[in-house]
């Protein structure tokens, strides 16, 4: 009787459609975010991430839209990232039935953002996205440092002393992808997620680098990840979230099946 | 048609408690409201809640809604969630110490921090996540259909502790059991968020949509 590891697949939507592929049989709209949440929900997730991808901001309607509608018959939390940058962006999502918000970018530029919006919907809600890459020689003792615009901009900030301080703001959850193995499918870096676990109260979803199941089951018994999250190997079918969860439990980790 | 009284008093998503209690019964009227005369007509009330107790607190005044809470808490099917539940108890310590509506007498605190599991790994703060419910009373209208254990969704920093252990309806395991789940006349209400535990969550709400406010 404890807490499960949570399993969260993530996708990436560009103007209201499922963008970097999903190959799903027995889907008839393999784009549209709905059916493939209600897929996921069916499979067992814990829960759903996406992440609003779309350059024109302009167009983020289109993304409260898409929440909405995914909240009207998937009942498990819902969060959403990218583009938030107001206490306006956070209410419309919470609106539109998101539990939670994911704050990025607009962190790094204003820390006080998050406090502003841990005071006013909750530290629930807030789930800071740390994007961070190792900076240290092989030599050296490791050492992350943040990274924005998709990994390409240094910011200068220790990624162990940001979480805490963004945990300090009112985060009320870490979301850390390594820019080093997102996209590579090596598997997380769980050095890192190990140091920022260690140094944060609040619960870290890892992310970035799931290639295979033992992936997911090394992030949360090496890397002491609260939640593991992963895109690619769920989209493309090459395992069903009901696969992930039983190669936990072999593992003996605590998962909702 | 049977109606349902969702209290909204700006505190947090009333958008997926409504849906989750259409999708529950589609066959029922739910309004989302402040107003008074509403909430008391109602056949059924839902009080939700999430942030912070001081908000909470003040929300509630503003909007004249604690007489009416006070009113239909005892008159009517009444299911409190999440902040909803921690509001009906006597007082809590969030914010420096707070007095709530104490219409099920008891205190809120905050989970202690570094603590550990079996294993040794620490306890991360919210208690976020899927745990086990431990119905106390599975016999209780509320669990109709709901498989003893089952996991439902958390997220919370504070957590109950009625002064009638009897009141509990449920516990969790974090690691210490807390009360998850309280029942008290014609007052259910729950730490979890059925609108979020999938189809046990809507199961729940089911089953309360359909109680007579009876034990």
């Amino acid at each position: 009787m404890s807490l499960a590891k949570r399993i969260i697949p993530c996708l990436d939507v560009d103007n209201g459609r499922v963008v970097k592929g999903v190959n799903f049989v027995n889907i008839r709209d393999a784009g549209d975010p709905v059916e493939i949440a209600k897929r996921y929900d069916r499979e067992g997730a814990d829960e759903i991430t996406f992440l609003d991808i779309t350059a024109s901001s302009d167009n983020r309607a289109t993304m409260v839209h898409v929440v909405e509608q995914v909240a009207n018959s998937v009942f498990i939390p819902l969060t959403v990232g990218g583009g938030i940058r107001s206490l306006e962006d956070i209410s419309r999502m919470l609106n539109a039935g998101a539990d939670k918000v994911g704050i990025n970018t607009a962190a790094v530029f204003t820390p006080e953002f998050v406090r502003e919006a841990a005071l006013r919907f909750g530290s629930q809600c807030i789930v800071v996205a740390i994007d961070a890459k190792k900076v240290s020689s092989p030599h050296e003792p490791d050492r992350w440092e943040i990274f924005t615009h998709g990994g390409r901009k240094k910011t200068g900030l220790d990624a162990v002393l940001w979480a805490q301080k963004m945990v300090d703001l009112g985060a009320g959850e870490i979301l850390l992808t390594s820019m080093d193995r997102d996209g590579t499918r090596e598997g997380f870096d769980l050095p890192l997620t190990r140091a920022i676990s260690d140094a944060v109260s609040v619960p870290v979803i890892a992310s970035g680098g799931v290639g295979n199941l033992e992936h997911l089951v090394k992030g949360v018994t090496e890397g002491k990840a609260d939640a593991v999250l992963a895109a690619s190997i769920f989209h493309f079918g090459d395992y069903s979230i009901q696969q992930a969860k039983q190669c936990m439990a072999d593992n003996d980790i605590v998962v909702r099946l | 048609m049977p109606s349902v009284a969702v209290i909204d008093y700006g505190m947090g998503n009333l958008h997926s408690i409504s849906k989750a209690l259409q999708y529950a019964e589609p066959d029922v009227n739910i309004f989302l409201t402040s107003d008074a005369e509403t909430i008391l007509a109602a056949d059924r009330v839902v009080f939700p809640g999430v942030g912070g107790i001081r908000d909470c607190m003040q929300a509630l005044e503003k909007h004249q809604l604690k007489p009416v809470i006070n009113e239909v808490a005892t008159t009517k099917p009444f299911l409190g969630i999440c902040l909803g539940m921690q509001a009906l108890l006597s007082n809590s310590e969030e914010n420096e110490g707070i007095d709530c509506l104490n219409i099920i007498p008891g205190h809120v605190h905050r989970f202690p921090k570094n603590r550990t599991d079996s294993q040794g790994d620490k306890l991360k703060i919210p208690h976020m996540g899927w745990n086990n419910v431990n119905q106390e009373n599975n016999n209780h209208p509320l669990w109709a259909k709901i498989p003893q254990h089952s996991r439902f969704y958390f997220v919370h920093s504070y957590y109950v502790n009625p002064d009638d252990p009897h009141v509990s309806a449920a516990t969790t395991d974090y690691p210490e059991a807390f009360s998850c789940a309280l029942k008290h006349k014609n007052i259910f209400a729950v730490q979890f968020h059925p609108e979020k535990s999938q189809t046990v969550g809507i199961q729940l709400l089911q089953n309360f949509l359909h109680w007579d406010g009876t034990n």
